[in-house]
């Protein structure tokens, strides 16, 4: 195809998009398009994958049978949002082997917000009320993404989170109207995830390098700032209402802007946990790359066994 | 070279008297597995009463770039909708 003719299919392609149509996998798109997509929405799947870890470390010391199913629940669910992640960014042209390759290499990254311990109880409430609820936030605008398979799984996945910051949230609730030292400890799981929450939600947008290019494609709706206000003004009554404190000296409503106006974010700590130095980046590798391991002379059995059957059939019918 | 578990498209019928609809995807070495799978992956909610699943190298999909020889003829052919014949006013239903 000449340079003419790309370009020429380029401003068809921007168009469709503005008229809020779908691309769908096998309709043409710009390379460029093609590769953001595939680096999103793996960085997404892996996000859940690496995600389930945190959390599975207190299913088996949850404190009663309602709190264990109900976490269990919200682990498994994680895994099929992967999966469904997983399966919607293959349709772009890139194998599972090589996504879980970039995963397990360190190439491919996923939300830093994994690389915390959780180290209480109290860590699953927060995790529930604080990161499913920043991750809402985060994903509900792309339930009206432009590319398809995307959006799909984006409105499957947001049907199914609100589960989980619910169950979060009733978790810190519990535990803020409990004994002296439970509310201890929720307070302390919100002193911790209070700040890791709001950096989920992305570098400041006057550091963010790909916003622009991903509003034109609707991969991003509105930039991080505006999601972190959001978040902010959401959260803070609801901290209010269950009697525990944001870590914030500074935080403070704002009668003008009708917004909470908040403290510096430490973003040195958060590119150190980008590049890798976060408390758990290795850990959690370490288990993903070994749980991989370890499954494939099951996957391999598994393999073996359906073309031995394949091979049964295939002589019986001859 | 190793083998890895093939992709399958799975199509749940949500309840009985509605079709089944295309929910996604997901890789199992077998028919069975990928049954199994698509249990758990896509109908933890109760969101189905049936699941097929078909490997998805079975499937043969129109190509985008020929929308246009298959599906235009169909757009000037008025005469193919109810609206396209008139009636006297005084038939009110046919």
């Amino acid at each position: 195809m000449s340079e003419e003719q790309i370009k020429n299919l380029e401003a068809q392609f921007n168009a469709r998009i503005e008229r809020d149509e779908k691309i769908e996998p096998k309709d043409w798109m710009p390379e460029k398009y093609r590769k953001t997509h595939i680096r999103q929405m793996s960085q997404h799947a892996h996000s859940e994958i690496v995600g389930m870890l945190p959390e599975g470390n207190w299913i088996s010391r949850a404190p009663s049978l309602r709190r264990k199913v109900a976490l269990l629940a919200k682990v498994q669910d994680e895994a099929g949002h992967g999966l469904y992640l997983y399966s919607a960014t293959e349709t772009l042209g890139i194998s599972r082997e090589e996504m879980y390759e970039q995963l397990h290499s360190g190439k491919a990254k996923y939300s830093s917000i994994f690389n915390y311990p959780t180290l209480t109880w109290a860590d699953m409430g927060a995790i529930g009320w604080l990161v499913d609820g920043a991750a809402i936030i985060n994903q509900v605008p792309l339930c009206n993404t432009s590319y398809g398979p995307y959006a799909r799984a984006m409105i499957r996945v947001c049907k199914e989170e609100s589960f989980h910051q619910r169950q979060g949230f009733e978790i810190m609730m519990k535990l803020a109207n409990g004994t002296s030292e439970q509310k201890d400890l929720a307070q302390d799981a919100l002193n911790r995830w209070w700040w890791p929450s709001l950096m989920m939600l992305g570098p400041k947008d006057e550091e963010s390098i790909h916003t622009e290019q991903s509003m034109k494609w609707k991969l991003k709706r509105k930039s991080n700032d505006d999601l972190r206000q959001q978040f902010i003004d959401q959260t803070v009554p609801q901290a209010d209402l269950i009697g525990l404190t944001i870590p914030d000296p500074e935080l403070k409503w704002n009668k003008e802007r009708g917004s909470y106006d908040f403290g510096p974010i430490n973003w040195d700590e958060f590119w150190q946990v980008v590049k890798g130095y976060g408390p758990c980046n290795k850990e959690r590798i370490k288990a993903r790359v070994g749980a991989w391991k370890e499954g494939e002379w099951v996957r391999d059995a598994a393999m073996a066994y359906a073309d031995k059957q394949a091979n049964k059939n295939l002589n019986k019918a001859v | 070279m190793k083998k890895s578990w093939p992709l399958w498209e799975v199509f749940v019928r949500s309840k009985n008297g509605l079709e089944h609809r295309h929910f996604g995807s997901l890789h199992a070495a077998d028919a069975e597995m990928a049954l199994e799978n698509a249990r758990d992956v896509y109908t933890r909610r109760n969101e189905g009463v049936s699941i097929w699943v078909v490997e998805s190298k079975n499937i043969t999909a129109s190509n985008p770039s020929n929308n246009g020889e298959l599906f235009e003829p169909a757009q000037d052919k008025v005469y193919r909708h109810p609206t396209f014949y008139k009636l006297p006013d005084e038939i009110k239903h046919m």
